[in-house]
């Protein structure tokens, strides 16, 4: 099992001609991923290492039977990619871009709840079911199958997260980078429960940070509906409140948002929160 | 009452704690999320203008001389309000009102060079002051959790608004829009009905919601409010306040609104930062960082502060890989007095750890550096990453735990 993608899932890549699209495509690949083409308008009828590139993603649909898309175009077209992808029949999309317009990202994410697609992101390092696919730009050598979910807000620090999981022996079924934005296609609440129904996996580490109240939803969340153990991380606790964080989604505004509001939510429903990365594991081996 | 209000009648401001826009900070209680651009109170005026929402006259002051001359033209009894890009300029005593031209110099003068939370008073706006029934609030921003444009109006605007928000929040109606259809007539109608009650101001008010949710997605607003939006005697609603945030990411489609942008003193290094691809926020400690990605550079500070050092910064050099922005990290981390070591900390993904390390090559060419470097490079092309690096004096580590407490004894 794992959750949203496996070694069934068809990808294309949106945005395949530029170097990050290209470069990815080639990677995800590598790893085993089932890339069937890409999308560069103008451009179809190219190949991009051995891939065929597609002049639009409804072409793409139909020649490879694609269900899946991972977009890398630049932040002021990504809306509209977003919006192709769910038109052209893709069930779950992934946007990596990075400074989208927030309301851009509102728009799309209703145009694509009418024709039932899910989107991860965007500014999102995308998701990887260990040992079966990787759809986004995370390191694959980092990751090992097991029964570890994880869903993180975050990008480096997930690898952080993951390199100290597998280090300590537990393999991880999937791991979702959501995307540091405020506004974003699936977050904590969906993906928990995912991962409360499939069978591969036996506990969840939440990365949370500093900015909004998700974590304090998850919280709830988790006390209400959640049966398998889940154990938290905060990033944040020293930032000074009124500052973004790089991710537009970290900031602590209005007195609220702070990882101490958090760290406090989860501890009361029984979620460890680790005061560092390398506590994480500890934390989850009590747990299982 | 008295349409056009002449005297300060402090009995009825005891009575009525809806009287002017007098020496009070109104707060926001519009949580933003997004990174946002600020602009005056008088700049987003002259927009709610543009979009037909009515606001008392704009005159914008930056001489005393120009204040008497606004005062002459008015009513007989006007507002002066600091134009500054901070709250709490009621309380600094930024806002007064003047009933004759002897007050309105008394006040311009004293309001002129103010300092308000160390931004000095430059520009004033005057307007007639308004003889005020009712104050509401009405507010819109970008909500996470419905994943829309949120409507928030409340019948108990003005001072109160943030105690309202958290004592009673019930007492705020919150609706969210869908932006596919924007805020329908019937919608608008049905929440100014439910705000105001009159219908006949209820229509008024309608019109006032639909151009401002126009103002507001047209500008890409990520936080736009009037508080408060007052009932005048004579039944009118006018915009006594306005305020307007701009989200960053969008700011591309509206250079109008980027001309606007006004940089305090210690936001500049921020936004030089910015220009070159960083993200960097100065703090008081003396261990610089630079680190790849938000989350983990904020997790970097945190296990600073955790074993027992301080933070020089924040510095996420971002998702690239490209050579010459670890040159501009470096000089920025550099031009810090304070650091006494830096810790460089690299989980490469799409940022790659050889380009990180020929930059870091470029910047010691390019740069004399007197404190010691602690890196730890880990994740992609880390291999060629750290040979690049062999020769080097960078003091190389691997896990960034171990980073940070070799950096804390270095300080």
């Amino acid at each position: 099992m794992s959750i949203l993608i496996d070694k069934n899932s068809r990808v294309i890549v949106q945005g395949i001609t530029g170097r990050d699209g290209a470069f990815h495509a080639a990677s995800m690949r590598e790893y085993g991923t089932n890339v069937v083409g890409g999308t560069s308008p103008g451009k179809g009828g190219q190949f991009v290492n051995g891939i065929p590139v597609f002049d639009s993603v409804e072409k793409a649909v139909r020649e490879t039977g694609a269900d899946t898309s991972i977009l890398f175009v630049p932040a002021r077209f990504a809306a509209d990619a977003i919006c192709e992808a769910s038109d052209g029949g893709i069930e779950l999309v992934v946007a990596v871009s990075e400074g989208v317009p927030t309301l851009d990202v509102i728009k799309s994410i209703k145009f694509m709840e009418s024709g039932g697609t899910k989107l991860i992101g965007p500014n999102s390092p995308g998701l990887i079911s260990p040992g079966k696919a990787k759809v986004g730009i995370l390191p694959g050598n980092i990751f090992k199958e097991g029964t570890v979910g994880l869903i993180s807000r975050s990008g480096t620090l997930t690898y952080e997260v993951i390199n100290e999981l597998t280090r300590s022996g537990f393999g991880q079924s999937t791991c979702i980078g959501i995307g540091g934005d405020p506004v974003v296609g699936l977050h904590y609440i969906e993906l928990l429960t995912m991962f409360e129904n499939d069978p591969q996996t036996e506990a969840v580490v939440l990365i949370g940070e500093i900015g909004g109240d998700a974590e304090e939803k998850a919280a709830e969340f988790i006390e209400k509906s959640m049966t398998k153990p889940v154990a938290a991380f905060i990033a944040g606790r020293t930032a000074p409140p009124g500052k973004r964080m790089g991710h537009a989604g970290a900031i602590i505004s209005s007195g609220s948002g702070t990882a101490a509001e958090k760290i406090e939510a989860f501890e009361r429903v029984g979620v460890p929160v680790a005061k560092e990365p390398e506590e994480i594991p500890k934390l989850i081996g009590v747990k299982l | 009452m008295v349409a056009l209000f002449i005297g300060l009648n402090v009995s009825r401001t005891a009575f009525s704690k809806s009287v002017y826009h007098l020496s009070i900070e109104y707060k926001s209680i519009g949580k933003e999320s997004a990174k946002k651009m600020k602009i005056h109170e008088y700049q987003a005026k002259e927009i709610f203008k543009f979009f037909g929402i009515p606001i008392p006259g704009n005159t914008v002051c930056a001489t005393v001389e120009e204040v008497v001359e606004a005062y002459r033209s008015s009513n007989g009894l006007i507002a002066i309000k600091a134009q500054v890009l901070v709250g709490g300029r009621g309380k600094a005593g930024g806002v007064k009102l003047a009933k004759n031209i002897d007050e309105a110099r008394d006040a311009a003068e004293a309001i002129f060079g103010m300092q308000i939370k160390g931004l000095t008073v430059e520009k004033v706006l005057v307007y007639n002051a308004l003889d005020i029934d009712k104050e509401f609030y009405i507010g819109l921003t970008n909500d996470r959790n419905t994943k829309s444009v949120m409507l928030m109006v409340s019948a108990e605007g003005g001072i109160e608004i943030e105690q309202v928000a958290k004592k009673s929040p019930e007492k705020i109606i919150k609706f969210s829009i869908d932006p596919r259809f924007g805020l329908m007539d019937f919608q608008a109608r049905n929440i100014a009905l439910k705000l105001f009650g009159d219908i006949k101001i209820a229509r008024k008010g309608a019109e006032i919601l639909k151009k401002l949710y126009r103002c507001y997605v047209d500008m890409d607003s990520s936080l736009t409010e009037i508080n408060p939006l007052v009932l005048t005697s004579e039944g009118e609603l006018v915009a006594l306040d306005a305020k307007m945030n701009f989200d960053d990411n969008a700011l591309y489609r509206h250079p109008d609104i980027e001309a606007l942008r006004e940089v305090t003193p210690d936001e500049e290094e921020e936004i030089e930062a910015k220009r070159k691809g960083l993200s960097f926020i100065k703090l008081d400690g003396e261990i610089g960082c630079m680190v790849n990605g938000a989350g983990l550079a904020m997790a970097t500070m945190d296990l600073i502060k955790l074993y027992g050092g301080n933070p020089a910064n924040f510095l996420d050099i971002g998702g690239s890989s490209n050579p010459e922005k670890i040159v501009e990290a470096m000089r920025i981390l550099l031009s810090d007095d304070n650091v006494k070591v830096v810790m460089i900390n690299i989980f490469g993904g799409i940022t790659r750890c050889d380009d990180v390390a020929r930059g870091l090559l470029e910047a010691l060419k390019r740069i004399s550096i007197t404190v010691p470097i602690v890196i730890r490079l880990t994740g992609t092309n880390a291999k060629e990453g750290k040979e690049i690096l062999a020769g080097s004096d960078l003091i190389n580590v691997d896990s960034m735990g171990e980073a940070a407490r070799k950096a804390i004894s270095l300080v």
